[in-house]
């Protein structure tokens, strides 16, 4: 005999299969369903039971069975409503009934493919392991024969430079009576050049994050400029930029990104006649280290009205950008000519470099911009950089670790003499365990000039739930529980942006403190350490052979 | 750490006064090394100064293949001069510790300057690379009018050992470094002071930007910036890229070593022109600690600090006779009968310049210029 319900349930998932499972807690619940109305996912629902219940209500045990209708809180079993672990409803609980715990036993991948579409996030690489960064250390310790630096009483000048510098024996200078001065008859373009707080904030758009997101971050950058005399520069992401911020005096803090779609370069350009300072540079990015060979992408759910207008483009429609410039032909004519392009715009008074992401050809790129006098310098960004929507495979398995690249870019221009010509900025993986100081200090005395922070921004200034186990990661649906990558004013309203200009004053002070403990101890003080590897050891044999530094244990 | 004895004069003078003053600052020194480099010579060299001096030491073989080098290369031997070896305990005589004295060669005895002294310089190289790897031979300056002489030891029983104390060695100005051996093996390229075409330096303290300053020299692709087996010879490099390649006076030696901030800068009358030197010259920083005491080709002798002057030194004396110290006490034996109070101890920004033949004393700052 058949049964009146089927139990061949083959086709359903169980919840095994699932990245995070819904801890519930009956006994606690008040069922007042805040969890349930504020799952990002829909992947909590209430539900009701009858259920069977043996009891006993006599001082003399007389257990009776009885049947009840109750109500709980269900876990969904749809791939498409997964958990995502983000714990908002765990945040939001009156009586802590309720919290996503990590399965890692999941089998999620094998079945996020639904519809024949890969799976696509935002988010970082999902690899909880240390990173290389995280395992180098600082081994030469100034003490008796090189008296260790007071942190707190010299004088620190933690400022790099970006843009690109003369070599001396170029230098349009001339000595009269002993002193130096500026030889007016030369005809040597001496390119534009910038002082910065060596961590800048990297390139995240408007439109990827929220208003007040990004709103916090800029006035967290304008407070650190003109309070704290601390030079940090935030670049804008391609997306274009507030027009009130375009002709205000702060733009001379951001570093404007173009990138393969071009999107916002029409307002920018139109309004370059009403501009009251130069930006602080501009960025052609030409790769991202978290989806190399993609371009960018927002989705049509995050384009709404101050998107479209910022962007030029039509409300709720899918803005992706191509994965390369459609203009690029070769580096050394096309690209040249972007750079010289962009220089023109604003009468070769700001620097201009291109971001790539990390890859085994970057020396290449290096190479051909260390001959272009007009590039300001190299950024590349590693395979831990972040997104705020990729395919999973593209954040998971393309990319090039940034320590490796960036070291061996460096030495590539000991060996041509120019490692102070064209700074190298350092992007991906930068405090993925929240060592900030640190991994900016170790990829600096590996050579690089700046580093560049995106996620860590999110995470710190922002309290973003996301990490290395996928949670949250929806970046890319307009969902984002933290208000921080949304356009729903629902969510985003979540998000004040006096909190994150807050937080990001108090990250940038505390890091230049944690520089200053660094370098201090390793006896420097006046300029960066670039190219100091002498100070640095790693426990591995394998990477102090790759990074040419010292091996300890 | 390392001490330091230099002396310049507008009269001939022993070395001895400079390793009298090295004793007095004993304490600071282990004896595990005493370099000396005289310039301006007297004595037996006061007639040979148009003509350049090879200063080294070499083994028996060595001798020989230095000799054929040499002669080779064209340069015809004028003078030999040796100093008199007395035994000393702990001291491992050497087989010839010389200064050859030369005529150039033929082809380029018409040559402009710059070119007979890259001739002298990659001919020092030259021989250096020979005899290097069997330790054969050491070559410390081949310069006219300039004589060095390193060894291992206590600097009192190294002057002993080399005769100094018996008189006839004679400069205007000499360098003396007593040397403490810290993170290196007591190795003779490693012994200050260090020589370059003319320009000389000793330092005290440990050298923190090493790396960065070494990659940048390195790669410069002048022949001259190899060595560096202590990690203070940079310093003279620098000076020598800074003064002779660069052409720039010596105050910007002190700017490019302790480059001023933005907000300092902005205060220069130069500041256009610096602004692009310091940021061209960033890798030369040197961030200390150290105290660095110099000569240039023309006979100015000058005393600079890292930007922290945790190695201080003291510059004093009389008119016609300046000694540049590491320790006061070291400056007390060289010129006792001097007026104290007008010892100098130049501060973070300063740079003490003696000018040739010890005419003057200028304090020359970053700040006020």
């Amino acid at each position: 005999m058949e049964p009146a319900l089927p139990l061949d349930h083959n086709h359903q998932l169980s919840l095994k299969e699932f990245p995070y499972l819904i801890r519930w807690r009956d006994d606690c619940c008040k069922r007042c369903g805040r969890c349930t109305a504020v799952c990002p996912v829909k992947a909590i629902v209430p539900a009701v039971k009858v259920r069977r219940i043996v009891q006993s209500e006599s001082p003399i045990p007389t257990p009776t069975a009885v049947r009840k209708i109750v109500h709980v809180i269900e876990q969904v079993p749809d791939i498409e409503r997964y958990c995502t672990g983000c714990g908002t409803c765990t945040l939001v609980c009156p009586n802590d009934a309720i919290e996503p715990e990590y399965n890692p036993v999941n089998k999620f991948l094998h079945f996020k493919n639904r519809g024949g579409e890969g799976y696509r996030r935002g988010g970082r690489r999902n690899d909880p392991a240390v990173s290389t960064l995280d395992r180098l250390k600082f081994t030469r310790i100034s003490m008796l024969t090189d008296p260790a630096l007071d942190a707190g009483r010299h004088e620190f000048r933690v400022r790099t430079l970006l843009g690109r510098i003369l070599p001396p024996e170029e230098l349009p200078i001339v000595v009269t009576d002993g002193t130096l001065g500026v030889d007016t008859t030369s005809d040597t373009f001496v390119p534009p050049v910038r002082e910065i707080f060596p961590i800048m904030i990297g390139s995240m758009s408007v439109g990827a994050l929220s208003p007040p997101m990004w709103e916090g971050l800029a006035m967290g950058v304008a407070y650190l400029n003109e309070v704290e005399n601390l030079p940090v520069v935030m670049c804008t992401g391609e997306g274009g930029v507030p027009p009130r911020l375009l002709k205000s005096r702060f733009l001379k803090y951001m570093v404007l990104q173009i990138a393969s779609g071009y999107f916002g370069w029409d307002e920018i350009i139109h309004a370059i006649p009403h501009m009251v300072e130069d930006p602080a540079a501009i960025e052609i990015k030409y790769g991202q280290g978290a989806k190399p060979g993609d371009g960018g992408l927002l989705m049509a759910q995050k384009v709404m009205k101050l998107i479209a207008s910022i962007r030029g483009v039509p409300q709720f429609v899918d803005l992706a950008s191509p994965p390369t410039h459609q203009t690029k032909y070769s580096i050394e004519e096309a690209v040249a000519k972007m750079i010289q392009s962009m220089s023109m715009a604003w009468g070769f008074r700001v620097p201009v470099y291109p971001k790539i992401s990390g890859t085994k050809t970057a020396r290449a790129v290096l190479n051909n911009l260390a001959r272009n006098p007009y590039a300001a310098a190299l950024s590349i960004d590693g395979e831990d950089g972040g997104t705020g929507a990729a395919y999973n495979v593209s954040i998971d398995k393309m990319g090039h670790p940034i320590a490796s690249n960036l070291r061996e870019c460096y030495l590539d221009l000991v060996r041509q003499g120019k490692q102070n010509e064209l700074p190298l900025i350092a992007a991906g993986g930068i405090a993925k365990k929240g060592n900030l100081a640190a991994n900016a200090a170790a990829l600096i005395m590996l050579g690089a000039s700046a580093v560049s922070i995106g996620k860590y921004m999110m995470q710190a200034a922002a309290n973003c739930f996301g990490d290395e186990y996928n949670r949250c990661n929806i970046c890319n649906t307009g969902k984002c529980p933290r208000g921080i990558t949304t356009q729903d004013p629902k969510l985003f309203r979540r998000l004040d942006p006096d909190k994150v200009a807050e937080r990001v004053v108090e990250i940038f002070k505390a890091a230049n403190v944690e520089l200053k403990k660094i370098f201090a101890p390793m006896g420097r003080s006046t300029e960066l350490p670039i190219g100091m590897s002498d100070g640095l050891s790693v426990d591995d044999k394998a990477i102090a052979e790759r990074l040419e530094i010292s091996y300890a244990c | 750490m390392c001490r330091l004895a230099a002396i310049t004069s507008n009269d001939y003078f022993s070395p001895m006064e400079n390793i009298l003053a090295l004793e007095t600052m004993k304490e600071g020194h282990d004896g595990s090394g005493l370099g000396l480099t005289l310039k301006d010579l007297g004595g037996h060299f006061e007639h040979l100064k148009g003509f350049p001096i090879l200063s080294g030491i070499c083994s028996k073989s060595g001798t020989k293949v230095l000799d054929d080098f040499m002669d080779k290369a064209g340069f015809q031997l004028k003078d030999v001069w040796a100093p008199k070896i007395k035994p000393v305990r702990g001291i491992r005589p050497r087989d010839h510790y010389f200064a050859r004295v030369y005529d150039y060669p033929f082809s380029f005895k018409y040559k402009p300057w710059r070119e007979k002294e890259d001739l002298l310089m990659n001919t020092r190289i030259t021989l250096r690379k020979i005899g290097e790897p069997d330790e054969s031979i050491f070559v410390f300056s081949f310069y006219p009018d300039v004589l060095t002489l390193k060894e291992v030891g206590d600097p009192l029983q190294v002057a002993e050992f080399f005769g100094l104390d018996k008189g006839g060695l004679k400069a205007k100005i000499i360098f003396a470094q007593g040397r403490q051996n810290t993170n290196y093996a007591i190795y003779l390229y490693a012994c200050h002071p260090f020589f370059i075409q003319g320009y000389c330096s000793m330092t005290n303290g440990e050298n923190t930007a090493f790396m960065p300053i070494r990659q940048f020299l390195t790669s410069r692709g002048f022949p001259g910036y190899i060595g560096y087996n202590s990690d203070s010879e940079v310093f003279t490099h620098i000076l020598h890229y800074v003064v002779r390649q660069l052409g720039l006076p010596l105050t910007y030696y002190k700017d490019v070593i302790t480059p001023l901030s933005e907000r300092d800068i902005e205060r220069r009358t130069d500041r256009e022109a610096l602004r692009l030197l310091t940021y061209s010259l960033r890798p030369l920083c040197i961030d200390g600690p150290n105290v660095v005491i110099g000569f240039t080709p023309d006979g100015t002798c000058f005393m600079v600090h890292d930007a922290k002057k945790l190695r201080p030194g003291v510059v004093g004396g009389v008119k016609g006779k300046y000694a540049l110290m590491s320790e006061e006490c070291g400056l007390d034996s060289a010129i006792p009968k001097r007026d104290k109070s007008l010892d100098l101890f130049p501060m973070k920004y300063d740079m003490v310049i003696v000018r040739p033949e010890a005419e003057e004393v200028i304090v020359w700052n970053q700040l006020s210029h």
